[in-house]
């Protein structure tokens, strides 16, 4: 190994087999109790046609077989609590265990959806509470905790722009993004029934003033932003952007997804945004969990509450109730009332900062950032020279051109004991390296990375090959991921 | 750190943003709190809800014991704190349980091929009504009046921007199941799917062959949703259906007021391409070795954009690895065994009511309370600390009588001799 890398050292792991190999026949790990009413035969009750027989090839294993296999594979994983995952646009900061205690306390993880109303009321006044921060903290006026993720907000979002224009006579057919935008963004905008245009940048990688005025007119349902935008650069003339859009009947949309950036900073509703997601599982620090669950609440201005989906919070007298009766609403996104056990997460890491505590947590990400890009600057080329927020992008310009690129690069830092950052995003720098540290990390952990990084671009100079192998301290080697896609295997069969 | 960047104080970092969209005053929100106030405030404000006391609800959310091994793997920091796997090399335990994950569906379903998971299942309804829509090139959709109510609106939701027509077809009156008949009569040749539930929203078991029959005859595709995932243990999996969509709640995730719960999608093997989310695909290493990744990302947003077949990015993986361990937990004879439990109870419970539908049910089913005031029944349960079963005037007003009841292993059976003698 490289004297260059410090924070791992090459260790033995177990190997595991799929849970099916390991499974043997009359093997199990469950109990239930004996059951106090007469047992009923299913071919009976249900009829012999309606029946199964054993699920073939189901797991048979016992209760240990099942810790250890589950404890032996999260070996193979790499984590924030193992350290920097710096990931930019994903917000990787340590996931409180709070958080955690407080979703499992039984009043908060056990209430029915359909429970009365009256036997709900500390649920709903966790929802109350945490619509009411979150206005606070966005600077607008109303908000739906309905969507499950980011893109469905974004797809809730769109509905209502839709719905606001179509009562005012004209839905219109396009809904504008910018080329630095995230996948989901156009995505969302086709679910939602628009054509997408893309916007290009300009050279500061800002949303281009004049270009957008251009391509404003009656057809333009709205701008879809992020803000900073995915290059980790405060879009400057975003209160200009709003009135351009204004000034035609369109709306601004802005992708929440780096309010770490502005919490107790900015707020979107004072620069002109009229609809905007945000995400519990990045900036509320709600665990990411291998891929979710997440939680997208919608917040909005005025104008579009009428839309907000049903059913929504409603105080009478001291009681919650919740109040179907909403003829403007768009439909439904989601069954029940969304993510709630992710609410009380984002609540409670909320109630843990207080309203000074985000604030500084929104100028410590900025700083880690920035201290980041400091250290590496000489090392790697910046993509954009803008003054960086909560994250910052590199492209791979140097290393490229003595071979190696910025998957080689991700690959290689796996082996120096980091996650890689977030590879070839924002498209429209080449190569792109986008590095988001978040205010959790301390200088500590924010030099070994940079140490790494910079030692890896030595290694490059010196030996790309090696690099180009990468990585090579892992249980599992570089994986075939074209192969994978060849011919799909997406299930163990025996 | 302030030196190495060139700045005075943390302020200077954020004093190139133009002063207009600068927040200068302090957000309104109280003073940060310690751990102990925290836990006091959520315990405080959950005495006040209804958690684990005796319930007869479900309708699409089901009170079942959560093992233990649940919570302590998914507390793992490995799992909990990790992203979604796209670094291969370094989240080979998240592809392996998802690979897990995806498998087990399959053999619950009888479908091929299954995703990581979706949102939910309200959501997943209308994500396999889209790939019908593709796969077929026909633009409507035929759903069932006995599909969960809440599921139905948000497929309207869905449809209505994506000139996706949707028409419901009746129930039978008698059984509670789909009436075949209306949906014959409804079936054309611009029907793209079929959506079925069973168990239905009653709880009673549909007959799936014959839909797929009737849905295939006329080139739709049969999309069939499930709510209850432990009725898989002795139900038979819906074969013949090309889409599955369904809701795992029931396996060891809590009732949570709704969520995080865990929708899959899993369908036949042709259908592959036309999937949404993220899909887990074995492989190998440079070495060789088994390895796994996430695969056929060309259908998905990062990749292909607005030509997606969903916008769906970040899922519910841990919700998903949840009822991983469950089922390993569970296993073949475990399931069985719960699913025998849950019927039993249902139907000693049923045994003591008059019935709204005679078909076959699983462990729900609706009573018919004739002249009396449901409303009141339940009250009389709750000053008994009893929740009584849910009413279905919210939802089917021809339906005032009817009552939706539920047992699951966890319904003692004291407390049902209580909901049969104050419904009676
Ligand atoms: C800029 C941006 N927008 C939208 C999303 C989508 O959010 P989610 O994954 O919660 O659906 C992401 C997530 O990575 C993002 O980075």
């Amino acid at each position: 190994m490289s004297e260059g890398i410090k924070k791992v050292r090459q260790q033995p792991s177990q190997n595991e087999d799929l849970l099916f190999e390991i499974s043997s026949p009359g093997k199990a790990g469950y109990q239930l109790p004996p059951l106090d009413v007469p047992s009923v035969d299913p071919r009976a009750a249900l009829g012999a046609g309606n029946t199964r027989d054993a699920i073939d090839d189901f797991p048979e294993v016992s209760e240990v077989d099942v810790i250890r296999h589950f404890t032996r594979l999260s070996t193979w994983n790499y984590a924030i609590d193992l350290g920097l995952y710096p990931l930019g646009s994903c917000t990787m900061k340590y996931n409180p265990r709070i958080n955690e205690a407080a979703a499992r306390v039984e009043g908060m993880a056990w209430p029915h959806p359909y429970q009365p109303d009256s036997l709900s009321q500390g649920a709903m006044e966790v929802m109350a509470e945490l619509e009411r921060c979150l206005n606070a903290i966005t600077g607008m006026d109303a908000v739906t905790l309905q969507p499950a993720a980011g893109a469905h907000g974004e797809f809730a979002g769109i509905l209502l722009i839709r719905a606001y224009l179509e009562s005012k006579g004209n839905p219109r057919k396009k809904i504008l993004i910018p080329d630095s935008a995230h996948g989901t963004n156009p995505a969302t905008a086709h679910m939602a029934g628009y054509q997408v245009e893309n916007i290009a940048s300009n050279s500061r990688g800002m949303v281009d003033t004049e270009i957008l005025m251009k391509a404003v007119d009656d057809d333009v349902a709205a701008l879809m932003v992020t803000n900073p935008n995915t290059l980790g650069v405060f879009e400057e003339h975003i209160a200009d952007v709003a009135k351009i859009l204004h000034d035609k009947g369109a709306l601004l949309y802005m992708d929440g997804a780096n309010m770490n950036a502005l919490v107790g900073v900015s707020r979107p509703g004072d620069f002109g945004v009229d609809v905007m997601h945000l995400n519990l599982h990045k900036t509320f620090s709600t665990p990411h969990g291998g891929g979710g669950p997440g939680s997208g609440p919608v917040a909005v201005k005025k104008i579009l509450e009428p839309f907000l989906p049903a059913p929504r919070l409603k105080r009478v007298g001291d009681k919650w109730e919740w109040n179907y009766n909403l003829p403007d609403a768009v439909g439904r996104v989601r069954a029940f009332y969304g993510n709630f056990g992710v609410l009380v997460r984002a609540l409670a890491y909320i109630m843990a900062h207080g309203g000074d505590g985000l604030k500084r947590a929104t100028l410590d990400a900025v700083l880690n950032a920035n201290y980041l890009r400091k250290r590496l600057e000489k090392h790697y080329q910046i993509a954009y020279n803008e003054p960086s927020m909560h994250e910052c992008v590199f492209s791979d310009d140097i290393q490229k051109k003595l071979g190696a690129d910025t998957g080689n690069i991700a690959k290689r830092l796996i082996d120096y004991g980091f996650h890689p950052y977030t590879v070839s995003f924002p498209l429209i720098v080449h190569g792109a390296l986008m590095i988001e540290p978040t205010e959790t990390e301390s200088k500590r952990e924010l030099d070994l990375f940079a140490d790494a990084l910079i030692s890896i671009a030595e290694e490059i100079e010196e030996n790309v090959e090696f690099v180009k192998q990468s990585p090579h301290s892992t249980r599992t080697s570089k994986v075939d991921e074209v192969g994978a896609a060849r011919k799909p295997v997406v299930r163990w069969k025996r | 750190m302030l030196d190495t960047i060139g700045v005075s104080s943390l302020e200077d970092l954020v004093a190139h943003l133009p002063a207009a969209v600068r927040y200068n005053d302090r957000l309104p929100i109280p003073d940060g709190k310690s751990e102990y106030e925290i836990l006091d405030y959520f315990r405080k404000l959950g005495e006040t809800n209804a958690g684990l006391q005796a319930s007869f609800l479900g309708a699409g959310v089901y009170r079942h014991y959560r093992p233990v091994m649940v919570d302590t793997i998914v507390s793992r920091g490995e799992f909990l704190t990790s992203y979604t796997p796209y670094q291969a090399e370094m989240a080979q335990g998240t592809l392996t349980a998802i690979f897990e994950f995806q498998s087990m569906i399959c053999q619950l379903t009888g479908m091929d091929v299954a995703n990581a998971s979706m949102y939910d299942a309200s959501t997943a309804v209308p994500e396999a009504a889209m790939m019908a829509m593709r796969a077929t090139g026909r633009s409507s959709v035929l759903v069932a009046r006995n599909v969960h109510p809440e599921y139905r609106e948000v497929l309207g939701t869905y449809a209505k921007f994506q000139g996706m027509p949707v028409q419901e077809f009746a129930f039978d009156a008698e059984s509670g199941q789909a009436n075949f008949d209306d949906l014959a009569t409804k079936l054309t040749s611009d029907t793209a799917a079929v959506i079925l539930q069973s168990p239905n929203f009653f709880g009673i078991v549909e007959d799936v062959k014959q839909a797929a029959a009737l849905a295939h005859e006329k080139g739709a595709l049969l999309v069939v949703i499930f709510s209850e995932a432990v009725a898989m243990g002795i139900v038979a999996p819906p074969r013949d259906a090309d889409i599955v969509a369904g809701e795992l709640q029931s396996f060891a995730i809590a009732p949570s007021y709704g969520g995080p719960f865990a929708g899959i999608i899993a369908c036949k093997e042709k259908l592959i391409r036309q999937i949404p989310g993220r899909l887990v695909g074995e492989t190998k290493d440079k070495d060789g070795r088994r390895a796994f990744c996430l695969t056929l990302a060309t259908r998905e947003q990062h990749i292909r954009r607005e030509k997606a077949t969903s916008n769906i990015c970040t899922n519910q993986a841990l919700i998903a690895l949840m009822a991983t361990v469950f089922m390993s937990v569970y296993g073949k004879e475990g399931l069985r065994e719960l699913a025998t439990q849950n019927l039993s109870k249902a139907q000693y419970l049923g045994a003591k009511l008059k019935h709204r539908f005679s078909g076959p049910f699983f462990n729900e089913f609706v009573a018919d309370v004739g002249a009396k005031d449901v409303a009141e029944m339940n009250r009389a349960l709750e000053a008994k600390k009893i929740i009584g079963g849910l009413p279905l005037g919210r939802f089917y007003p021809e339906l005032k009588n009817g009552v939706l009841l539920c047992c699951t292993e966890m319904t003692r059976r004291e407390d049902m001799d209580v909901v049969a003698e104050v419904m009676a």
